[in-house]
């Protein structure tokens, strides 16, 4: 696990300069993406979760300040030039979106996106990228590709246009994908298999993937490590299962609690009392302390640094133990 | 209620669509007598027949003849290729022209939205009609006078339009989903947010064309466009007017002609919003 990772985010800062004052939308974060896995990236709406995939990508637009580091093999994403930076989109680094109706162009057919990219990233000529944009529908489960292809997306159903969505994005063969809530706009049983093609792709081409959600239930099945969001912060990150088994933050906790779950006693689900705090004002300490039914004198305190609670497993909460042995 | 539902909007439908089918008629007869009117107009448009002046409908003149003897139906037919031609070159240039134009300053905005602000001020603070007679005036009368008054001003329209739509479009998340891609600013633009953009311009445009073609009967009427003894709507009038009370068919005829153009090109830009309309 010594591997250095793929991407190495440190200090990332969102900010907007509202006439209200200065929003802080990710507030000083880091984290890492290594080789091959799926970090999840959960939070609750707000929490700034998207708003640090995009800043990734350089998306966030003015009055949005990014600062900070993102280091993608070597180069600072954050700091290269434009120029060099449309070179990293698409090529090595692609996005998915939540809504695949809306961020598919609607006047051009799908193939023609896929073949648009292609031109743009590969040397493929006219001939082989007509049939490697067939062989890209077919290989993300497009039934009879070959005459879906010049098809436009309205012509597609909700899951289908994800599935031409994901093959435009992997067109060109990116190393990392940034998937932003890419399973919310569609029904329980399409989600799981946009999530098992995701899979299957992720180990086909070995590329990283960033997932952003709010379902818990998403990152269960498909993530290797995870990271939680609140306000803007890091509160806990760690492997998937260990911290499923034994969340080690009250947010988390919380989070877990609210989900229900399949052959549990029925009863009524915890949700989390009150609001996000506004981002124009944070609580001084933990961000979440107003929430928190853990909550002592010292959360009001400084902000609590990220420690070590476990192998690869680390949390902002002062009352890591206590939230463990609950 | 469950069977009413789909006959209403047959019905809807059909209401909507019945305007169109008319306006692109009209449409398709002007084009066809604009592109062969040699074939089509019985007589010369020039030729005099001093035997025959000013004489009322007949068989062999069926919208009768004017002052010099000229057969007013050929006329017609003949003046409907210069007043197309009007209603198409006023509007080319400021189609392409203001479209891009448009497209940048909405995409950008920044300082070249304030510029184009104060251009667009600058331009609708004058009535149009009073604009271009003055600017006709100034480089002096003829069709290509008025065409470079119009398109000087006209292309303003377009850029406004265009740049509201493009404001709504780069907001999209597929214009997000192309810039993700590493697509170049020009092919975000031009590519992706553009043909999304386009369909405002087009039903202006056929306003627009209905329009220009009035203008251009104003402008010939008042002796500013088409000069005689070029057969033009407006130039017919003109030679009319003296004639009013005498010989209304002089007058009428070419008036009809202004009415349908606007008519039709006014239908077809109608009939193709309401089905933008109905898609979105």
């Amino acid at each position: 696990m010594a591997a250095e990772p793929l991407l190495s985010v440190r200090g990332l800062r969102v900010e907007f300069g509202s006439h209200r004052g200065l929003l802080t939308a990710v507030d000083g974060i880091d984290f890492d993406v290594r080789e091959g896995e799926v970090l999840g990236l959960a939070g609750e709406s707000g929490s700034g979760k998207s708003m640090t995939l995009r800043s990734l990508l350089r998306l966030v637009k003015a009055p949005g300040q990014v600062s900070g580091q993102a280091l993608w093999r070597g180069r600072d994403l954050l700091a290269l030039p434009e120029a060099e930076m449309r070179r990293v989109r698409g090529r090595e680094i692609a996005m998915i979106f939540q809504e695949p109706m809306t961020a598919l162009n609607p006047v051009l057919t799908v193939g023609t996106q896929i073949r648009e990219n292609l031109k743009e990233h590969t040397e493929l000529d006219a001939a082989a990228r007509k049939a490697r944009a067939i062989e890209l529908l077919d290989h993300v489960g497009i039934p009879s590709a070959k005459s879906r292809v010049e098809d436009y997306p309205h012509q597609f159903s909700g899951g289908m246009r994800q599935r031409a969505m994901i093959a435009i994005a992997l067109a060109a063969k990116p190393r990392l994908l940034l998937a932003d809530e890419p399973t919310t706009a569609l029904d329980v049983t399409i989600q799981d298999q946009i999530l098992k093609l995701l899979l299957r792709l992720r180990s086909e081409l070995r590329m990283s993937v960033i997932l952003v959600t709010h379902d818990l239930g998403v990152i269960a099945q498909s993530c290797d490590r995870l990271v939680v969001m609140y306000a803007g912060q890091v509160v806990e990150t760690g492997p998937v299962a260990a911290l499923f088994a034994q969340p080690r933050h009250a947010y988390t906790l919380g989070l877990l609690n609210s989900v229900p779950r399949a052959g549990a006693v029925r009863q009524p689900l915890a949700s989390i009392p009150g609001q996000p705090p506004s981002l124009l004002e944070l609580p001084k300490g933990c961000a979440f302390a107003p929430r928190c039914r853990f909550a002592i004198a010292a959360c009001g305190g400084n902000r609590p640094p990220l420690v070590e609670v476990g192998p690869e497993h680390f949390s902002s909460c002062l009352r890591h133990r206590d939230v463990a042995n609950r | 209620m469950a069977l009413a539902i789909p006959t209403v909007r047959r019905r809807r439908q059909q209401r909507l669509r019945m305007p169109l089918i008319i306006g692109l008629g009209i449409v398709v007869v002007l084009l066809v007598l604009a592109v062969f009117p040699g074939s089509i107009a019985p007589y010369d448009p020039r030729s005099m027949d001093y035997t025959a002046l000013m004489h009322p409908p007949s068989a062999s003149h069926p919208f009768g003849t004017d002052n010099l003897g000229r057969d007013v139906l050929s006329r017609v037919i003949w003046a409907t290729r210069v007043d197309l031609q009007i209603a198409i070159f006023c509007t080319i240039f400021p189609i392409i022209f203001g479209t891009t134009i448009g497209a940048l300053v909405g995409y950008y905005g920044g300082v070249l939205d304030t510029v184009f602000g104060r251009i667009v001020d600058i331009t609708i603070i004058i009535p149009f009609l009073v604009l271009v007679i003055a600017i006709v005036a100034a480089l002096g009368p003829g069709l290509l006078n008025m065409y470079i008054a119009v398109s000087l001003i006209g292309w303003v329209f377009y850029a406004k339009i265009m740049r509201a739509e493009i404001q709504v479009q780069k907001e999209s998340d597929y214009a997000a989903a192309a810039r993700v891609l590493g697509y170049s600013e020009a092919r975000i633009i031009f590519r992706h947010l553009l043909p999304n953009a386009i369909t405002p311009i087009i039903v202006y445009w056929m306003t627009d064309m209905a329009l220009d073609i009035l203008l251009g009967s104003s402008l010939g009427y008042l002796g500013l466009g088409a000069q005689p003894p070029t057969a033009e709507w407006g130039v017919l009038i003109a030679d009319a007017k003296n004639f009013m009370s005498t010989a209304w068919w002089m007058s009428i005829f070419p008036g009809i002609g202004i009415v349908l153009a606007g008519l039709g090109f006014s239908l077809v830009g109608d009939g193709i919003a309401d089905i933008f309309r109905r898609q979105r």
